[in-house]
């Protein structure tokens, strides 16, 4: 309903053929609770984008949200789905998050026994994205000397070199050359 | 787009401003529209518009394309997206859309005239930008709604209340979504209308400057 339209008042205070002030109250209202609605949606947006960034290549963090359709302007109801879906996200994201930093939190020190006591912990790996740290190194609990280690019990922590370089990767893709 | 800001810039002729329907207007302070005309036909694009996009594809690495969504530019059109009820991990914004296709095929591949002068344009400064034959439009650009019956010249019919870029006459495309075939730069076009949608969040002057690179790197072809 048009925002402009006037009520038309013939005699007292009632109005004939044309919209009651409340009426357009409720326009405006309307209106004024989509903008906050809109205001809510890029908050919650900027808040998802964050944690998305934060969570890349420790964890997948859920970020889809129902598209309602071809672009247009969205009613309350759609754009109150949009935000609730959007807070959803932003919760499941930061629950992700925690979770993950658990699971890092316990697996550093796990990490902390094996270097300390590598007998302990006989032929456990962990890998740097185990412990929340970008790279593609690895610790690796083995015996000195491979059997006859095992069998006098000298164990030690293995430190991987790290991501294979460009060139090996190269060299695996053409064997023959 | 202002005509101090234009002439500030060196533009001649300037920018030309379009409109927004005033209701959608309403509901979406900061969104508007404009666009540049320069002469200029599809074509492979020359040697300095390659080596620029190289130069481009070495500067955008994968972790910038993560984190992009953070930067206030790319923000500012998902928020939109999800406004306008488009969700920007289905169909992307074009910045984003360019920055995923530069980690898939490894580097901004040459895709000739006119892809190549918005691609430059696009991840330099986020703005969204789309291009069409010139000479085919009837006036000035605007965004609005469209009407029951309504469609885009030689397609089906588009759901009434869509938003769309429209000229005098007609919707030419989906506001962030296909055009019509008529107003596609093609074999025929002579002269290239580069259009800028903004939104609230982009500033003026980033759509200014994605307006004069892109027609620069444009009229450099």
């Amino acid at each position: 309903m048009p925002t402009g339209l006037k009520p038309v008042y013939i005699s007292g205070n009632r109005p004939v053929h044309a919209p009651s002030p409340v009426v357009v109250d409720d326009v405006a209202g309307e209106r004024a609770a989509r903008l906050q609605l809109r205001g809510q949606i890029a908050r919650l947006e900027a808040e998802l984008a964050n944690l998305f960034g934060e969570a890349f290549g420790h964890t997948e963090v859920p970020h889809r949200v129902t598209a309602v359709g071809a672009p247009r302007v969205l009613g309350l109801g759609e754009l109150e789905r949009v935000r609730d879906e959007l807070a959803d996200r932003v919760a499941e994201a930061r629950e992700a998050l925690v979770e993950r930093s658990h699971v890092e939190t316990s697996n550093r020190e796990l990490l902390r026994d094996m270097l300390a006591a590598p007998e302990r912990h006989k032929w456990l790996k962990v890998s740097r994205s185990d412990v929340g740290e970008p790279g593609c190194g690895t610790w690796h609990s083995r015996p000195w000397l491979g059997p006859i280690g095992m069998l006098m019990g000298w164990w030690r922590v293995k430190v991987s070199s790290g991501c294979p370089l460009a060139g090996r990767l190269a060299a695996v893709d053409h064997p023959a050359a | 787009m202002g005509g101090a800001d234009s002439v500030r810039m060196g533009w001649d002729p300037p920018p030309r401003q379009g409109w927004v329907a005033p209701h959608i207007a309403a509901e979406f302070p900061g969104l508007g529209i404009a666009w540049v005309e320069v002469d200029g036909r599809p074509g492979k694009s020359p040697e300095p518009v390659r080596r620029r996009l190289r130069d481009l594809s070495d500067r955008t690495y994968g972790s910038q394309a993560i984190r992009m969504r953070e930067r206030p530019i790319p923000w500012a059109y998902r928020v939109f997206y999800r406004q306008i009820g488009l969700d920007p991990d289905r169909i992307r914004t074009p910045v984003e859309q360019l920055a995923l296709d530069r980690l898939h095929d490894g580097g901004f591949l040459s895709r000739g005239m006119p892809a190549d002068a918005l691609t430059i344009a696009i991840v330099e400064t986020g703005v969204a930008l789309r291009a069409f034959d010139a000479d085919r439009l009837a006036g000035g650009l605007c965004i609005r709604d469209t009407a029951p019956g309504e469609a885009l010249p030689g397609g089906q019919e588009i759901a009434a209340g869509t938003l769309t870029v429209a000229d005098e006459e007609t919707p030419i495309a989906i506001l962030f979504g296909p055009s019509a075939e008529t107003y596609r730069v093609d074999g025929g076009t002579r002269r290239i209308a580069v259009v800028a949608t903004q939104v609230k969040g982009v500033p003026q002057i980033a759509v200014e400057e994605a307006l004069w690179m892109a027609a620069a790197t444009l009229e450099s072809g």
